[in-house]
């Protein structure tokens, strides 16, 4: 847990509206993560999860603090922190190969085509897209699109991957098998993964750690909720788990009331420590942003839950 | 359901071209001689007042002579008597070169007022002013100071060509979508391959349509340049046959100015077609 492989440290982020007056999106957040650990960030609409997002990717720039990756404070974009964008983000006038190839000569610019291509192919076949290689976006499903984005991510071999509701626009069964695959990626080749969702469920089958904000404005990282599943459990059985339902209860608690009146009930929250939740693992304390050990919250044990 | 559409719209368009000519053949055509006068008076006259005949062309007399034209169009009997195929050539001379340095000059000139906010912002106020003056009140001052009435004519085509374009291609520049900036953005790409490869192809639709409009209104001004000028090209044939009073030619010339404008407009409709992609 010392290693820190993503450490973001007291980011806030304003907007100066109408008049003058600066709206706080969020202040002084702090969050870590170790190198291969998958995390989902989970709070409600407009909280300020894409825009965290932004700032993990260098697309936006923090009002004040600093994103630390592998201990170098980053400024702007990298090819190490690949995006899979929300809208997919696919450039309508290149092929399916073509979106992917465009990625690999940025990142290799030395390469001749045929090299280009092939390692463009590889990926597109691992996402199962063997077949559309010559198709354009317009001609591809959502799921397919999708893909594509997951593929063009994959092809510069990042340290880190950032998805924004990768799968939110997607019916139930394509974004289950697009989570299969994810997760069977991001395990193999040990990436590093940020996700946003607002399914707690998918969260849940994909994350070791996740991230729950409470709303905004001024919205703050309230807890670190450990997933207590095993690492190689399958869509399957989930639910079988003796902890699933304690774990999931949790989330939704947290989602449904916690969200809105975490911050007026719990004044002495510290963001630079936020809580780690453990669940199943009562009276455990672990240091998380920092090395002072820290209180941790049980589900049943914090005042908001009690509606 | 499409193709039996089309061929009942050509249909109608056969049927309205063959009532517009029929109807021009009888309103021109000849009558008896309305009054007789002395033989000597009647040559001076010509069949306009010997046989009643319409001072307007018929459809038969520009077909005869359009076919004469045809069959000899690039014959040249000094400044006066060229034939139409090189007096068009010289119109789509002078609006090829006026337009092509139009192109140079405001697609990069558009790339950097869109790309950066500041430069559109100070340039604004020209473009906005020179924009809407006509272009053919440039001419006194182009030959004042170019001295060449054929290359005025060719700034005028470039300076009114240049608005639509210039225009367009700020316009289509700045409103790239923002996730495919970012997509470059996140993949590391420089500011000038960012340039060819997202900026360029996302934009080239509009670029295009602005190209189009230019073209259009190319043409249109040539023929007015011309008439001022004077010397060559398609705008002059016509002003010097109004001066011979030779309507038929004037009739021909307005068809082929027609027909030439069609072709301009397709050309580059076409190219629209090709950068114009599907989302
Ligand atoms: N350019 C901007 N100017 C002003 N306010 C902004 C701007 N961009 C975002 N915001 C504000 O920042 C807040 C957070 O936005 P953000 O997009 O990060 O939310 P989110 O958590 O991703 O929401 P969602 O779940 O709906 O995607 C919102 O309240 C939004 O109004
Ligand atoms: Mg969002």
């Amino acid at each position: 847990m010392t290693d820190k492989f993503i450490s973001i440290e007291g980011i806030g982020k304003r907007y100066s509206g109408a008049g003058g007056a600066a709206t706080t999106v969020f202040e002084n957040l702090w969050l870590s993560m170790a190198r291969g650990e998958f995390a989902c960030v989970i709070g409600h609409s407009g909280c300020g999860k894409t825009t965290v997002l932004n700032i993990l990717a260098g697309l936006d720039a923090p009002s004040e603090g600093a994103v630390i990756v592998d201990g170098q404070a980053i400024s702007g974009t990298s090819l190490d922190r690949a995006v899979i964008f929300q809208s997919h983000a696919l450039l309508p006038w290149r092929t399916v190969l073509g979106n992917v190839a465009y990625a690999v000569s940025s990142k290799w610019r030395s390469w001749d085509r045929a090299k280009v291509r092939a390692h463009a192919q590889e990926f597109i076949d691992l996402v199962g897209l063997t077949g559309s290689e010559h198709k354009r976006p317009s001609e591809l499903s959502g799921g397919m699109k999708q893909r594509v984005g997951i593929a063009r991510a994959l092809s510069i071999t990042p340290k880190m991957m950032l998805m924004d509701e990768p799968f939110s626009a997607l019916d139930a069964l394509t974004r289950g098998t697009l989570q299969d695959e994810v997760r069977r990626i991001c395990l193999e080749t040990g990436q590093t993964a940020f996700m946003i969702t607002h399914d707690v469920d998918e969260a849940i089958y994909l994350a070791d750690k996740i991230f729950l904000m409470t709303n905004g404005p001024g919205a703050v990282l309230a807890e670190v909720v450990e997933n207590p599943l095993p690492r190689d459990r399958g869509r399957i059985d989930l639910h079988r788990h003796p902890l699933y339902y304690a774990l999931r209860n949790h989330i939704v608690d947290f989602l449904v009331t916690r969200s809105k009146t975490f911050t007026t009930e719990t004044p002495g929250h510290d963001p630079r420590n936020v809580p780690v939740v453990q669940i199943g693992k009562p009276g455990l304390t672990v240091a998380a942003a920092s090395d002072e050990p820290r209180q941790t919250w049980m589900p049943g044990s914090s005042p908001g839950l009690s509606a | 359901m499409t193709s039996s559409l089309r061929l009942r719209a050509g249909l109608v368009s056969i049927v309205l071209l063959a009532a517009f000519l029929g109807i021009w053949h009888l309103a021109t055509r000849s009558t008896a001689p309305v009054t007789t006068m002395s033989p000597e008076y009647a040559r001076l006259m010509g069949l306009t007042a010997t046989q009643g005949k319409s001072a307007m062309p018929g459809p038969l007399d520009v077909g005869a002579k359009l076919w004469e034209h045809l069959r000899r169009p690039f014959y040249d009997n000094g400044p006066n008597d060229k034939g139409l195929g090189i007096q068009l050539a010289y119109s789509i001379a002078r609006v090829g070169t006026g337009y092509l340095l139009a192109v140079l000059v405001a697609i990069p000139l558009g790339f950097l007022i869109g790309m950066s906010p500041l430069l559109s912002k100070a340039l604004d106020p020209f473009i906005q002013v020179l924009k809407p003056i006509s272009p053919l009140a440039w001419m006194p001052l182009a030959l004042y100071t170019i001295k060449d009435s054929s290359i005025s004519a060719i700034f005028v085509i470039f300076i009114c060509s240049i608005w639509p374009m210039l225009l367009n291609t700020v316009f289509g520049v700045a409103s790239v979508r923002k996730e495919w900036i970012n997509v470059a953005r996140t993949l590391e790409v420089g500011t000038l391959r960012r340039a060819f490869t997202v900026i360029l192809p996302a934009a080239a639709p509009t670029i295009l349509t602005g190209m189009r409009i230019s073209i259009g209104i190319a043409w249109l001004v040539i023929v007015a340049a011309e008439m001022l000028v004077g010397g060559t090209g398609i705008g002059y044939f016509v002003w010097n046959e109004w001066n011979n009073l030779s309507i038929t030619n004037v009739i021909i010339a307005i068809l082929l100015i027609g027909i030439v404008g069609m072709l301009l407009d397709q050309i580059l409709a076409r190219f629209t077609r090709m950068v114009t992609f599907p989302e």
